[in-house]
């Protein structure tokens, strides 16, 4: 009798002090954070299916489960990646340039806060920052339809991911990086998701090669697609961008509002280029204007306040439009869904404004050269150059290399059938029911 | 026997089975199908890229008939689909051999009615 009481108590005080030390790992966790950055990590997930139609509708139709394989094999693989060797590489203290192994298979991390926020589980900011690192490379998918192989585009993802994705994000984001250090304002991704994944789309489309019987604009066989998909972008992105304040407060308050604001006078700026250039107002216009605006204001929406984020919106549309439908004709890239065109330049362009439109009144680490610190636009060039030069280069290595064991692109007798066939032995829509 | 075949504007559609209808014409098949005349269709416009699939929408018929209805069915068809603009359409007569309703294997005047 009495061994067992011993024995209950026991468990009862071992029980307890788990209690305890669980209490003890939390007790600074925020409910209110928790939950908005809980619910944004699931509205980020939700960007990369929205870009899976966004793309979807502007390929042919023989192509369309390919474009959807691709964003859904994305998710699928970086997420494994991700926990696996990603986040540490990313994000962990290592040097300057990259991370350590120190949360390989994310060891170490435990239950409780990390040392990007106080107020919410480490856990969920990996997984918030993981849905970043989905969608990057997601977003060059438009920029190589309809011609890779299946095979090429998984280890090219898995590599990119690795010696391309995971060192940029550690400069700019990590603790220790040295972006980071040297003060360069990056609230949501411009550089790190939009420039990197912009500027390594114009090194694919460059070593792939134009399509095959077709203009260099996209060939849409179902815009109603393209503009549910941009929905769902635009809805997805109050979490990339507001999700980014890692706390339920006014600072992801002023992301949300200047979010919309810059999607908004983008789309209308798109609008009013292409109707006095192209002639008509397009239904794919407006809602490239609207990605465009998203992509300009990721890297402003901590940042900046709303006259700002409409003026960055109102930018960004002409400088994109220009990009896409004169200097593209000119260079002759098959830049297909203008991956380039719109987040390589449009994440430049919102970059380079953050550090003139950075309002020290909506967050005091960021003052730009209208608030008088001309040296932040110097420090966002160095920031935007440095990326640039290291998606480019790096994108073009890896290419070549891996081009050396499989083949890129396709035959062109798949070409003119079309990937869904040819790669998945599937068809989109059916002649006969 | 003839074959008519002709092909129309989409949205005058209904006003040409009306009139098929009204002198009594009733079998008949339809399907949509693209193309241009003579003005080439309208350019699309793709980010300001000129897409050369200038094609428009058209309505093709195909109706049999026994040569005393292919007044009434050229009749009814011009009756129908002209609008007087360019893009109206046209009208193929074609002489037909043949006739067989797979139901009862009845062949010529009979299967056509």
């Amino acid at each position: 009798m009495k061994k067992l009481l011993f024995f209950l108590s026991t468990m009862v005080l071992c029980f307890s002090s788990g209690l305890f030390a669980i209490e003890e790992i939390t007790r600074k966790i925020n409910s209110g954070d928790t939950a908005w950055v809980l619910i944004s990590t699931a509205l980020v997930m939700l960007m990369t299916p929205g870009l899976a139609f966004f793309y979807g509708g502007m390929v042919r139709k023989k192509n369309i489960l390919s474009i959807l394989m691709q964003c859904f094999t994305m998710i699928a693989l970086i997420s494994i990646h991700w926990v696996l060797l990603g986040y540490s590489l990313s994000f962990s203290n290592g040097n300057k340039f990259l991370g350590s192994l120190n949360w390989l298979g994310l060891m170490n991390i435990g239950l409780g806060s990390g040392p990007y926020s106080d107020t919410i589980p480490h856990l969920i900011f990996v997984m918030f920052q993981g849905m970043f690192a989905i969608i990057t490379p997601a977003l060059m998918i438009g920029t190589f339809i309809e011609r890779m192989k299946y095979k090429f585009f998984i280890l090219f993802s898995l590599l990119w991911a690795t010696f391309i994705y995971a060192p940029v994000c550690h400069w700019v984001w990590a603790k220790d990086g040295w972006l980071a250090s040297l003060g360069a304002l990056d609230f949501a991704g411009g550089t790190v998701v939009h420039i990197n994944a912009g500027f390594s789309a114009l090194a694919i489309a460059i070593l792939l090669g134009q399509r095959k019987n077709t203009t260099l604009g996209p060939t849409p066989h179902n815009l109603t697609y393209t503009l549910l998909g941009t929905a769902l972008l635009w809805f997805g992105w109050f979490g990339f961008n507001a999700g980014s304040a890692l706390a339920a407060n006014s600072l992801a308050a002023n992301a949300f509002l200047v979010t919309n604001t810059a999607a908004a006078a983008a789309a209308i700026s798109w609008i009013i280029v292409e109707w006095i250039f192209s002639g008509k107002p397009t239904t794919l216009g407006m809602a490239t204007g609207a990605v465009a605006g998203l992509v300009a204001i990721t890297p402003a929406s901590g940042f900046v306040d709303v006259i700002g984020s409409i003026i960055i919106g109102a930018l960004v549309s002409p400088i994109c439009f220009f990009m896409i439908s004169f200097v593209k004709n000119i260079f002759k890239y098959d830049d297909s869904l203008d991956v380039f065109g719109v987040h390589g330049i449009g994440g430049v362009v919102g970059a380079l404004l953050t550090g003139i439109f950075a309002n020290p009144a909506i967050n005091e680490a960021g003052k730009g050269m209208l608030f008088g610190n001309p040296g932040q636009f110097g420090i966002q060039l160095i920031s935007v150059i440095s990326v640039i030069a290291y998606s480019f280069i790096g994108t073009i290595i890896i290419f070549k290399l891996l081009n050396l064991f499989i083949r890129a692109r396709v035959t062109d007798k798949e070409e003119a059938i079309g990937l869904d066939l040819t790669e998945h032995n599937e068809r989109a829509y059916t002649l006969v029911d | 026997m003839k074959l008519i075949i002709a092909i129309i504007q989409p949205h005058m559609l209904e006003n040409v089975k009306k009139e098929l209808y009204s002198r009594d014409v009733n079998l008949l098949s339809v399907s949509e199908v693209i193309g241009h005349g003579r003005q080439k269709g309208i350019n699309e416009m793709y980010r300001g890229h000129k897409e050369t699939g200038n094609m428009l929408r058209k309505i093709r018929l195909e109706i049999a008939v026994n040569d005393n209805f292919v007044k009434p069915t050229v009749d009814a068809i011009l009756q129908g689909a002209r609008t007087g603009e360019i893009g109206d359409g046209k009208i193929f007569i074609l002489p037909l051999e043949e006739c067989i309703r797979i139901r009862t294997g009845e062949t010529g005047k009979e299967a056509i009615g």
